[in-house]
């Protein structure tokens, strides 16, 4: 008995509702274009060569056979990049970051992950590209590689960046180190709230390195006309990060690229990054002509960005009725090759759900020869709430209490701070705990040899820039531009969130989503951001439509603006009732009084969305085997407002099976030398529609106080309670605690066959 | 990829002739699963690549219910199992056939291929052992036959010979009181290559309370599939009971010689050997007494 | 340079003549040569079904179709779905039901869903799930995709 339900406080007229959305017809007809179906005359293809090495010293690269090679028509190294070109005293202190960001790109002296770029080349078609490059000889000086997080922070590791010191809470070290950070936050008096508990648990939890698999793999074309002009078309979820990224590595003014965002199939913090840009904008600067490069599935699990692995030590102290006394973590994760993991975000959310006094929290930045990582929905706090929320799960089993009453117990709420410091606006952790207690689900019996599961999560969520533009056509529907790529449901959201402020018609917004030379600088889609902050950018430009609108009216009728009001999709005047125009009738005014009317805003929102989730699986797990099958799962979470709820419900079935998927079987294997083993779909195991039932929804609405219509954001709190959700649901039905992700069949067994459980 | 030609012979003598004249150069294409997999990862790569789905005795299925089935090498999957009559006959072989890959695999891949594709977790290899496959190859010197549990020689590498190609599958005509089941071990529900897989035929006697004879083969556990002879004939002349099951199940463990890769471990592999072969005996059973 | 076949096929029920090389994968053909861009490359090794096309009726990975094989026989893509009278009721149902996300996907759902109901137009849940389970979908978790086939399927 499945279902999805909206606990709605505010009705809207066209906020709330499920419309068809605009760019639905062409994705269904397989019109929509995505990067690869990008093609442009002449277009030649691009193969990028990849380090076989974890970790190696480049000696030479001769590329000699490769370029003279029949069908090739460009190839590069890092001497082709600016860089290799520039020396540390032109660069001052600009020079460790272009280094960073240039050498990630490709390779100039050292490699240090398994398909870090070295090479590439452009010709006639992908197949030449491909025997081309395997000509090409690249004398490698292997070193030693380490993969594993705890190992890369031992005395004598194996040293990825020789210069990297620890920069310890802003004081940096003097020893050559893997330990790029460690931060720390703390309240009140850790020692004393653990003094104070009735009840103290400690545990040690591990996560793998996992991946955000978007089923579209990396995709640019690139044009670097004889003019001077670059141009780009990606699939992206930031056209202005790419711009920006590439105008960086390759010393050019921002104005002289052009990055046009194709459809995005799948993103989800892995697209943020530009891989394969500069390269292709190389390339086509040497060749003359478009290069065209699609990253292959190995090698987007192996040079993109998945997310760290981590090592988390957890410690909660509790008084008998349950009341959290003192909390404490220690977090490392690995961001791969150069430093960045979100280790921090991952320490401050990590007891975010929960108002306690006192806590300590530490987090360690580690590199080492994986991949640089890079942001996975809601990045670092999935990992952290996998921690808290098991050992939340224990502390409850230790005290025999509800875990839903232990969790509204201690809930965060509006007013609680955080320990990084924000202090809580209106937020609406406690209704999704009573959701999930009132729910059906919770109330139905555990099913015979099943095992439940609940877990909590939170995301800031924050806002970042967006820039809107709005037109009045002359028939009334407006034209509606921005630069928020729509990955899942945006163009609906913003328009329909134009259509609720204007007063008119869903049908009658037409919105598109534009180039960097098209509409003002927009942060990320990604972040939880758009509805909410794009939203924001095209309620303020609708403002200021209908008080250009009212302008126009004063004018057409003589009158103050003053004695003039827009209300309900009509301009009127507040007492001549006979003066009035709907919006359509305005529209069509406009060409013989003045001209088109066009309302714009450009918005950096302060202020967190909040948003909170909490998850319920149920799970049977076949003992013999270890094989584990999720039965059941509702997913709850406080949008504030669902602008699209058929969309709201996507974000978080999508973010719960990912969660689902993190879980059970998702991991990168690496052998002794440090190259993965696994990366292909075949053995990167994602969820199919075989291992999952429904995922039933729950959207709570507490309004966001942030936003006109009480947005919070959606798209990342759902990653971060199923892996504790699904977890502790195993642990309830085996009777072992899983404490390593992935909980894979394997680890089942060997739990059962070490407590003699099973 | 690397270039190569493609070739499509109409005619048994005419693939034979191509293959002995091309020697390692030339390889075979049946639905191309597996092949153009490990051609593009550069494994086994040929500059000819010869095509059999157009010769006619590779695509014929035959059953006779006196003499029994001629599976032509690349018939694909799905037309096995969508096959009523010979879902009836041959469970045991339907369960492999809808477990290889997914519903688009199974519209190319053939049982036939993945028998000569040789891999150690080949989902179609235990069961056809278990029934007691042969493989009919043709080749220069003429015809001859193979064993089922003869054919993989090693991780990839099948018996035949150069010119050589493998024509049918022959599974003899099940006897009454004759079932059979395979089963593998996957983490997910589908799409994975097994962990561990079992297949188990049985024959019992007209009572259908003891064992007339079994044949047990093992996937995943051995750098080929593994015929486990013994554990399947000391079910001979015993009556069905768990502890023959198990003694059964305890020597298929013992004919299983896994690693520990990254889809299992030594421990593991052989614990879900004992775990499948007493389920696929039981399900076996239960076919054979018409459940 | 390699040789070159000239192949025939049926594409979407009009008769198409395209040159390939051998090595030239249908999914291949299909985008760079023919330029039907409507079926995505997720994988090209087979584990994925963004690539799935109908070919003579039955759904493959075209990824693991050569593009010479195509000849002779009946394709379908994406683009073939829908009429000029209106789309698919796969496709509406997809939209009404909020089915796709990002839509890379969808071509590659479409066409399976369509391979199932075309052989069981009354498939249940169950039937749906285990005939899908060759199309991966990161965005949704499948909740709304099934739904959607459901909409369609005559299951009671």
């Amino acid at each position: 008995m499945t279902s999805n339900q909206v606990l709605s406080e505010v009705e809207y007229s066209v906020v709330g509702t499920r419309p068809v959305r605009p760019d639905g017809v062409d994705k269904v007809t397989g019109r929509a274009r995505y990067g690869d179906d990008t093609n442009l005359t002449g277009t030649l293809r691009a193969k990028v060569l990849r380090s076989p090495h974890a970790h190696a010293r480049i000696k030479s690269i001769n590329t000699s056979k490769a370029e003279a090679f029949p069908g090739v028509r460009a190839v590069i190294t890092a001497k082709d990049l600016p860089f290799a070109s520039l020396s540390k005293d032109e660069l001052g202190g600009e020079y460790g970051g272009l280094k960073f960001a240039s050498d990630h790109m490709m390779a100039s002296d050292k490699v240090l992950f398994k398909g870090h770029p070295v090479a590439a080349v452009a010709a006639i078609n992908g197949h030449v590209a491909e025997s081309a490059m395997a000509l090409i000889e690249v004398e490698y000086e292997i070193l030693e590689a380490v993969v594993d997080v705890r190992e890369a922070m031992k005395d004598g590791a194996p040293l990825i960046h020789e210069d990297l010191r620890t920069n310890d809470m802003g004081e940096i070290g003097d020893k050559p180190t893997n330990i790029a950070t460690h931060m720390s936050y703390a309240i009140g008096d850790v020692e004393k709230g653990f003094a104070e508990a009735d009840l103290v648990m400690e545990k040690e939890y591990t996560t793998a390195t996992v991946h955000q698999g978007y089923i579209e793999p990396h995709n640019t074309t690139a044009f670097w006309n004889s003019d001077g002009q670059l141009n780009l078309w990606t699939s992206t979820q930031g056209s202005f990060q790419v711009r920006s990224t590439v105008a960086n590595i390759l010393r050019l003014p921002v104005s002289q690229i052009k990055v046009t965002p194709m459809e995005i199939g799948g993103g989800f913090g892995g697209k943020i990054t530009a891989y394969l840009d500069a390269i292709c904008a190389v390339l086509s600067k040497k060749s003359g002509t478009p290069v065209k490069a699609l990253m292959t599935r190995s090698e987007v699990f192996e040079a993109s960005g998945p997310a760290p692995a981590s090592w988390m030590r957890v410690k909660i102290g509790v008084k008998n009725d349950g009341k959290m006394t003192a909390v404490e973590t220690e977090m490392a994760m690995d961001a791969g090759a150069y430093p960045g993991s979100p280790v921090m975000q991952a320490i401050v959310c990590a007891f975010a759900c929960y108002d306690v006094a006192n806590g300590k929290v530490d987090g360690y930045d580690v590199v080492d020869n994986k991949p640089k990582t890079a942001a996975y929905r809601a990045p670092g706090a999935p990992q952290a709430a996998f921690a808290v929320e098991s050992l939340v799960d224990e502390i409850c089993d230790a005290l025999k209490m509800d875990p839903i009453e232990f969790r509204l117990l201690n809930a965060a709420k509006e007013g609680t701070r955080r320990i990084e410091g924000p202090i809580a606006r209106r937020i609406g952790l406690v209704e999704c705990l009573e959701a999930a207690r009132d729910h059906d689900h919770y109330k139905s019996k555990v099913g015979k040899g099943e095992g439940r599961g609940i877990a909590a999560g939170y995301w800031p969520n924050r806002g970042f820039q967006s820039s809107v533009v709005m037109t009045v056509n002359y028939d009334g529907v407006i034209s509606l531009i921005m630069g928020s790529v729509d990955i899942g449901g945006t163009r609906a959201s913003i328009a329909q969130q134009t259509a609720e402020t204007l007063g008119i018609a869903y049908e009658d917004v037409k919105p598109t989503v534009v180039d960097t030379d098209s509409i003002g600088y927009t942060f990320i889609t990604g972040g939880s951001r758009t509805c909410f902050a794009t939203g924001i950018a095209a309620v303020n430009a609708a403002e200021d439509v209908k008080s250009q609108m009212i302008s126009r009216a004063a004018k057409i009728w003589d009158t103050n603006e003053d004695d003039i009001e827009y209300v309900g999709g009509m301009v009127q005047h507040k007492s001549d009732e006979e003066l009035k125009f709907s919006f359509k009738d305005m529209a069509r005014q406009l060409a013989t009084t003045g001209g088109a009317i066009s309302g714009r805003s450009n918005v950096d929102p302060s202020g967190e969305g909040n948003g909170h989730a909490v998850h319920m699986a149920d799970v049977v797990v076949d003992a013999d085997t270890g094989k584990t099958d999720v039965t059941r799962f509702t997913a709850i979470q406080d949008a504030g407002k669902a602008v699209h709820p058929s969309y709201v419900e996507g974000q978080m079935q999508g973010g719960a099976v990912q969660g689902i998927g993190w879980a059970l079987n998702e991991e990168y294997f690496f052998d002794d030398s440090g190259k993965m083993m696994n990366p292909t779909f075949l053995d990167y195991r994602m969820p199919t529609t075989l291992d999952l039932p429904m995922i039933d929804t729950v959207i709570v609405e507490v309004a966001n106080p942030g936003h006109p219509y009480g947005v919070r954001g959606v798209g990342e709190a759902s990653i971060c309670p199923p892996m504790a959700a699904v977890g502790n649901a195993v642990s309830n039905a085996t009777g072992n605690r899983m404490r390593s992700l992935p909980i894979t069949p394997g680890k089942i067994l060997e739990a059962g066959w070490e407590n003699g459980k099973s | 990829m690397e270039p190569f030609e493609f070739v499509s012979p109409s005619s048994i003598d005419e693939a034979v002739k191509t293959l002995a004249s091309n020697g390692d150069n030339a390889r075979i294409m049946a639905g191309g699963t597996d092949m153009l997999v490990q051609m593009r990862a550069g494994r086994r790569t040929a500059p000819l690549v010869v095509d059999i789905k157009g010769i006619p005795e590779l695509n014929a299925v035959s059953y006779d219910a006196s003499k029994g089935l001629t599976l032509g090498a690349a018939v694909p999957c799905y037309q096995i199992y969508q096959d009523e009559k010979l879902s009836a006959v041959y469970p045991g072989l339907m369960d492999s056939a809808s477990l290889i890959g997914g519903i688009q695999i199974q519209g190319r891949a053939s049982i036939g291929g993945n028998i000569c594709n040789a891999a150690p977790s080949g989902d179609a290899i235990p069961a056809v052992i278990a029934l007691g496959g042969i493989c009919n190859v043709a080749g220069p010197n003429g015809t001859r036959e193979i064993a089922a549990e003869d054919f993989c020689t090693a991780p990839g590498r099948n018996a035949l010979e150069n010119g050589e190609i493998l024509v049918s599958i022959f599974l003899p005509a099940p006897q009454a009181n004759s079932g059979a089941n395979y089963l593998r071990f996957i983490p997910r529900n589908e799409m994975d290559i097994a962990v561990a897989g079992v297949g188990s035929s049985v024959l019992l006697d007209a009572s259908g309370q003891n064992f007339v004879s079994a044949r047990i083969a093992l996937a995943s556990v051995a750098p080929t599939p593994v015929f486990a002879k013994e554990a399947g004939d000391s079910l001979a002349g015993k009556a069905v009971s768990e502890e023959s099951i198990q003694q059964a199940s305890e020597l298929a463990q013992a004919a299983a010689k896994p690693i520990s890769d990254m889809r299992g471990t030594i421990r593991q592999r052989t614990h879900l050997i004992g775990v499948l072969t007493r389920r696929t005996l039981n399900n076996a059973v239960e076919r054979a007494r018409g459940g | 340079m390699p040789g070159v076949t000239q192949v025939q096929t049926t594409l979407n029920g009009e008769v198409v003549n395209f040159l390939c090389e051998p090595r030239q994968s249908l999914l291949e053909c299909l985008r760079d040569v023919l330029g039907m861009t409507g079926t995505k490359e997720g994988c090209n090794d087979g584990n994925c079904g963004a690539c799935t096309v109908m070919m003579d009726g039955r759904i493959v990975d075209s990824c693991l179709v050569l593009g010479v094989e195509a000849e002779g026989k009946n394709i379908m893509t994406v683009e073939g779905m829908a009429s000029p009278e209106g789309l698919h009721p796969l496709q509406q149902s997809f939209l009404e039901n909020a089915a796709l996300q990002c839509g890379i996907c969808t071509p590659g759902f479409l066409l399976a869903s369509k391979g199932l109901l075309d052989q069981e137009p009354a498939a249940d849940e169950g039937r749906i799930r285990h005939w899908l389970a060759g199309n991966l979908c990161r965005c949704t978790g499948y909740d709304k995709i099934v739904r959607a086939v459901l909409q369609v399927s005559k299951a009671k």
